[in-house]
């Protein structure tokens, strides 16, 4: 993992004593709401329904344990014992004091954390593949990549005040863990016919009110050039982009409204100028930070583990979580392993302070001293040796994080939505936990295989419910909530956005919904095919007919669509 | 007198602002006497107050910097607008002006300039920073001038750090 150095402490450090005066100067009555409102988001910090909530940055998902410690350290101290994993790698504190936030982020500074850029019209967190490093089918490591951008977007001057807020993805794999598609800038790590390491690059890409499929503006950008690149990219956006209306002020609206061929004709027309100048990457610098992510030091193992084969067929409940919850490794004898943060009852990733004291033990024991944190919302211990597998599942257990559902229909992603966030439209976490109750058997949901249920409880579409194979929209109308549902889209290389199945529906009614839809699925479906396999192959119709009936006429009352 | 801060420095700031009202003819509104920013648009079409010596041209977050390279050479004085802070189309177009133009003179922002922007606005190259009038005291602009630098060595090459960091700093393994 990447640990910084002078340059990186000092600039955090100047940050804390920086914001703490910006409060200090609100509070005091110098600053307005609305002067404060960019600096404070800038921070993370949102004015929630019932208090100030901190968004902290986990660059590209990486933690380690005095990191995990401190985060546990701070939902015990200053909010109520619990934190929430974002779909985009961070944490959110949704109880602590204004006041006393200056306090948590110096604190934070003294882990290397941060929470910087984790709101606001600016580049946000870089997000990534969860698995980086450790996939079989990994090409390139993203990581040091994603550090790379995460320095240069730091406090960039000329991108404070874009138009809108700007989501920055890196893969490095044969397939795509990390929305690439779906961002505003989606960068996939590659190899070109010489051998040399560049980027293709996706742009336009996004969820949320108007979801768009990232768009190719190059297909390859050789590794030097990758700050000169991006910041033409950003350069064009932040002096043409929207900013007389905010739905329309992503750069998705502007590429769109160009052409992607206009829009990289605009932009290799900047780039002419800044190309191979001062920002040009060297040598020295990527290899510094590559350092940061060689391979542990991983021991010989044989490829497979005799006592872990054994407990596996002794074991039923450890075999279940195995094949959920357990991923092969680039290594030997090594296992990647995905705690999940989706046991039924709790909000789809919370966790509490014990929880995470919990997990930095568990990742000193058995992972090298790191964790990573997934899009879906879960956990990653990514450096496991098989032969410890047993035991760090019956800790999990204990610790009411080892739910054998990693890519069931109950590991589903779920935004706070109405129950917290000032955004929604409706409420998302009751009703995500009324769908997980209707799925409590663990043999069906076994038998349903493969899917993914994305829940928002607005288009803001934080839960990304576009991309979910099964989507669920909270949505308002006349004050009432209800509940949009989608289907067949995906993440990943072909990613796609589902197609609304009809009128929505009262927040009662969803479990049975959803229902209906596996029924079809499971009617139609050939042997071995997924969810979104069949969706795909025959439609919409089959689900539309098995959801509403005969009655076409309902299915084109589409609210809100 | 209204203040600016010109190069650190908290000092008078002796230029008005002419901003255009809906329907007026860029070639037909009178500049008064005295030290006046006008809009490109008056710049442009009265090219006779360029010899004025004492007016000087603002531009609009859509305005293209490229459009002054002609006298960049001549002018002492270019501000840029932020018609709101939030609005960053002012830092690319003070970038641009220094880096790809090369324009040497004064570089001002004027219009919705906080204090808090002061960082950003000096790396993009902007030497002179010109707050509403009345927007500070004197005091809090006073303490402001020492807030022009929050982060002693930034990450990026900018107009103020012509390298980037890896390039500036030699920086252990």
């Amino acid at each position: 993992m990447y640990r910084y150095d002078d340059y990186d402490q000092k600039l955090v450090d100047e940050r804390v004593a920086q914001f703490a005066d910006q409060t200090r100067r609100y509070l005091a009555g110098e600053l307005s709401d609305d002067e404060y409102r960019p600096l404070r988001l800038q921070n993370g910090i949102y004015i929630q329904k019932h208090a100030p909530m901190l968004r902290i940055a986990i660059p590209y998902g990486n933690l380690r344990a005095d990191q995990v410690r401190m985060l546990a350290h701070i939902a015990r101290t200053y909010d109520k014992g619990y934190g929430h994993f974002s779909t985009r790698q961070n944490i959110q504190f949704n109880w602590p004091a204004l006041e006393r936030i200056p306090e948590i982020l110096a604190k934070l500074a003294t882990v290397q954390m941060h929470a910087i850029q984790t709101s606001g019209n600016c580049i946000r967190n870089v997000t990534s593949d969860p698995f980086a490093g450790v996939a079989a089918d990994e090409i390139i490591d993203p990581r040091p990549w994603c550090e790379i951008l995460r320095q240069w977007s730091t406090f960039h001057p000329e991108f404070a005040h874009l138009p809108r807020k700007f989501k920055i993805a890196v893969n490095g794999a044969k397939d795509d863990r990390a929305v690439i598609r779906c961002h505003d800038i989606g960068a996939e790590v590659v190899k070109n016919a010489a051998g040399e390491t560049g980027f293709r690059v996706f742009v336009g890409g996004g969820l949320g009110r108007t979801p768009i499929v990232g768009e190719q503006i190059t297909d390859f950008i050789a590794w030097p050039h990758l700050l000169t690149y991006f910041e033409a990219i950003l350069r064009v956006y932040n002096r043409f982009g929207r900013r007389d209306n905010m739905y329309k002020a992503r750069i998705k609206i502007l590429v769109k409204a160009l052409g992607i061929d206009a829009f990289r004709a605009q932009v290799e027309a900047e780039w002419a100028h800044t190309k191979d100048g001062p920002a040009t990457l060297t040598e020295a610098e990527v290899q510094r930070v590559a350092a940061c992510f060689v391979d542990p030091d991983y021991a010989e193992l044989p490829a497979s583990d005799a006592a872990f084969e054994a407990a596996k067929a002794e074991n039923t409940p450890f075999a279940a979580w195995v094949r959920r919850n357990v991923r092969a490794h680039k290594r030997p004898g090594y296992a990647a392993v995905v705690a999940s943060l989706k046991k039924t009852g709790v909000a789809p990733g919370d966790i509490t302070d014990a929880q995470l004291d919990t997990v930095a033990e568990l990742a000193e024991r058995y992972s090298f001293g790191e964790v990573r944190v997934t899009h879906e919302q879960n956990l990653v211990f990514a450096d496991v040796r098989q032969s410890a597998l047993f035991a760090l599942w019956q800790a999990l257990r204990d610790a009411e994080l080892a739910t054998p559902n990693i890519g069931l229909l109950t590991d589903l992603i779920c935004c706070p939505g109405g129950d917290f966030c000032n955004l929604a439209n409706a409420r998302s976490i009751p009703i995500a936990e009324a769908v997980q109750r209707r799925f409590d058997d663990l043999d069906y949901l076994h038998d349903i295989g493969d899917i993914e249920l994305n829940f928002s409880g607005c288009m803001n579409a934080c839960g990304h419910h576009h991309v979910g194979h099964i989507g669920i929209l909270g949505v308002d109308k006349n004050g009432e909530e209800w509940y949009q549902i989608t289907v067949g889209g995906r993440q990943g290389n072909d990613a796609a956005i589902g197609k609304v199945i009809g009128r929505s529906f009262a927040a009662a009614e969803v479990p049975d919904v959803i229902e209906k839809l596996i029924a079809t699925y499971i009617e139609h479906r050939h042997a071995d095919e997924r969810f979104i396999d069949t969706a795909q192959r025959i439609g919409l119709d089959p689900f539309k007919l098995k959801v509403y009936g005969e009655t076409k006429t309902a299915a084109r009352k589409v609210a809100n669509a | 007198m209204p203040k600016l801060i010109k190069n650190g420095q908290l000092i008078d700031d002796a230029w008005q602002t002419l901003r255009l009202a809906e329907g007026d003819d860029p070639a037909g509104v009178n500049v008064p006497a005295g030290q006046w920013l006008v809009p490109l648009a008056v710049w442009q079409a009265q090219p006779a107050l360029a010899a004025r010596g004492d007016v000087a041209v603002w531009l609009a977050g859509d305005d293209e910097p490229a459009a002054l390279t002609a006298g960049l050479a001549t002018l002492a004085l270019i501000a840029v607008n932020f018609p709101a802070f939030t609005d960053g189309r002012g830092y690319s177009i003070g970038a641009l002006l220094r880096s790809r133009h090369g324009y040497r003179g004064e570089l001002r922002a004027i219009g919705d300039v906080l204090r808090d922007q002061f960082d950003y606005l000096t790396r993009c190259g902007f030497d002179a920073l010109a707050p509403a009038e009345g927007k500070y005291t004197d005091a809090q602009l006073e303490e402001a001038t020492r807030q022009l630098q929050d982060f002693s060595e930034p990450y990026q090459a900018s107009v103020k750090h012509a390298d980037p960091l890896f390039r500036r700093q030699r920086r252990a393994a």
